[in-house]
């Protein structure tokens, strides 16, 4: 199955929770949705279509948090990249911890860097910083004039 | 009634060369839990990144470590490469490879020293180390250094490999595969190795996958993953190689994957050479002027596994935001399934198992003479005689310059 013929299965699916569909290239798709979808999409993807969660990046920009989820489906070398937008003022989406343990770490970075709150997390302790940094500070994030 | 014991390896422990904690909390001699706490390495590369251009963000990732510091660079260019839409050289890409390979070389031999030594198999880590020696001399030759090769930039890479380097190249991958041959066979035979790796540490396949690992940590599960063949970068799509893999998950195997997996590269590296022979020199890189706004994502199989990089550009001369995933991150997580159970003896080979990147090249100052304690060579004396080694070495390896 190619990228686009999985991304359009993914927005039949999904069609109220999917928001915009931009094919960067050939294996390379950046798909925004709706953050309460976060866990219904993931668990198809993880679940029923055998993709692997690769990482998450989250970004602080002008219309606030931004997270993208890359998967990678492995049988074709693809990356499909799930992108949420966040409340700018308390920034906070479903954790996937609880299906994967590969985002638990990422998540607490997330965390202690952006400030953002991965509800229902097991462990939502600090990775990198824990004793050395104040709580509530947040080094990400950045200044907007 | 039981007692729980904590044993803490780290933060700084003769058993690694960089700083982590890890709490083996014990009942007896069998670990019952383990903890670790991270950070002491943090250095905010990727915030860092936000403020270096683009050329200087190469020298910057290819310091994330020191063992594989080509990985990041690589993953670095197929991110910016795949937001400027560029398609490299085909020179440039079996160059690319070539250092790729010769990386994952030295890297594995440095792995199956440090896990022999773990073992307490001190043989093992003098031959791994001295046979990896050389191919520190043949990057020296290229590049000009041991380590950090800075080799890479968008668009291609910035030396070539002159025709008149490549019979060095091809003469130490034939007595490579030689000493290869004595070392699989010293560790795969050996009865001792056999008891102290075999049914260590398993992970299962559903371990990796609930993980997310990577590397010779899955495909020694069974989890046939590569970045090279799944999403073929560089010249990897244009040389025959095949995925190693093994079933059983264990010390072993993952030693077993990665001692098979240098004959590939071996392999791979020769292919490059004799395509790079019959190329025209020079034609390396391509000229970008500007990288525009987008998202680019970019990996690259580093010897440890899948490195991720995921760049967003603004327009500007520097990335807006630079996200790296190097594939320990991943990887180290998996402790949490390969050392409970086992005894202490058996935890430090199951987490040495995963090769955490211990990422220390620090090079001296000074040399003092062990008897005396008298200074043989300052800083500078030390430099102007690694330059003229290295210039010897160009000129015995290639008779160039």
């Amino acid at each position: 199955m190619d990228t686009e013929a999985a991304i359009n299965k993914l927005t039949e699916k999904f069609s109220s929770d999917t928001v915009k569909v931009v094919l960067q290239k050939e294996k390379r798709a950046i798909v925004t949705i709706r953050p309460i979808a976060i866990l219904a999409i993931s668990e198809y993807l993880y679940k029923m279509e055998g993709y692997r969660f690769i990482i998450a990046s989250a970004l602080h920009t002008r219309r606030g948090f931004e997270i993208y989820y890359h998967f990678s489906f492995d049988a074709d070398g693809s990356i499909l990249s799930l992108h949420v937008i966040l409340d700018k003022e308390k920034p906070h989406i479903e954790s996937l911890s609880n299906m994967f343990s590969a985002s638990n770490w990422i998540e607490r970075e997330m965390h202690e860097l952006f400030g953002i709150d991965f509800l229902h997390h097991p462990n939502q302790e600090k990775l990198l910083s824990e004793g050395n940094w104040a709580d509530d500070v947040y080094p990400y994030r950045k200044e907007f004039k | 009634m039981s007692r729980k014991t904590l044993i803490p390896i780290g933060p700084y422990h003769p058993l690694q060369e960089e700083p982590e904690l890890f709490k083996l909390y014990c009942d007896g001699e069998i670990v019952t839990d383990i903890k670790w706490e991270t950070g002491y390495n943090h250095r905010g590369i990727e915030k860092l990144s936000e403020s270096k251009s683009y050329d200087q963000v190469f020298f910057l990732v290819e310091r994330i470590c020191g063992i594989c510091s080509t990985s990041h660079p690589f993953a670095f260019a197929n991110a910016v490469e795949e937001i400027v839409g560029v398609e490299i050289t085909d020179r440039a890409k079996y160059i690319r490879s070539i250092i790729g390979e010769l990386e994952r070389i030295h890297s594995h031999l440095l792995w199956v020293g440090l896990a022999g030594h773990f073992l307490g198999y001190n043989t093992v880590f003098m031959w791994a180390w001295k046979y990896r020696e050389p191919v520190l001399d043949l990057f020296e030759m290229i590049t000009g250094n041991r380590n950090s090769y800075a080799m890479f930039k968008v668009g291609g890479v910035r030396r070539d490999i002159e025709n008149i380097k490549i019979p060095a190249i091809r003469k130490e991958m034939a007595v490579m595969r030689k000493k290869l041959d004595l070392l699989t066979g010293a560790v795969m035979d050996d009865p001792v190795i056999h008891a102290r790796t075999k049914g260590v540490g398993i992970l299962t396949r559903q371990d990796i996958v609930d993980y997310g690992a990577v590397g010779p940590t899955a495909r020694a599960s069974g989890i046939d993953i590569d970045v090279r063949r799944d999403d073929p970068y560089a010249a990897y799509s244009m040389v025959n190689w095949k995925v190693i893999t093994a079933q059983e998950g264990d010390v072993f195997a993952k030693a077993e994957v990665r001692l098979l997996e240098m004959y590939e590269s071996a392999s791979i590296i020769e292919q490059c050479v004799d395509a790079l022979e019959k190329m025209k020199e020079g034609d390396i890189a391509l000229k970008i002027n500007e990288i525009p706004e987008g998202i680019g994502t970019g990996r690259a199989e580093a010897p440890r596994g899948e490195v991720f990089h995921f760049v967003v550009s603004d327009g500007s001369n520097s990335p807006a935001r630079h996200k790296i995933r190097a594939p320990s991150y991943t990887n180290i997580a998996t402790f949490k399934k390969s050392c409970i159970g086992q005894t202490i003896a058996d935890a430090t080979i199951s987490l040495a198992a995963v090769d955490p990147c211990y990422c220390c090249t620090e090079r001296m100052a000074a040399a003092y003479d062990n008897s005396s304690g008298r200074k043989i060579l300052n800083a500078n004396e030390l430099i102007a005689l690694s330059m003229k080694r290295t210039s010897e070495l160009r000129k015995s390896g290639a008779g160039h310059e």
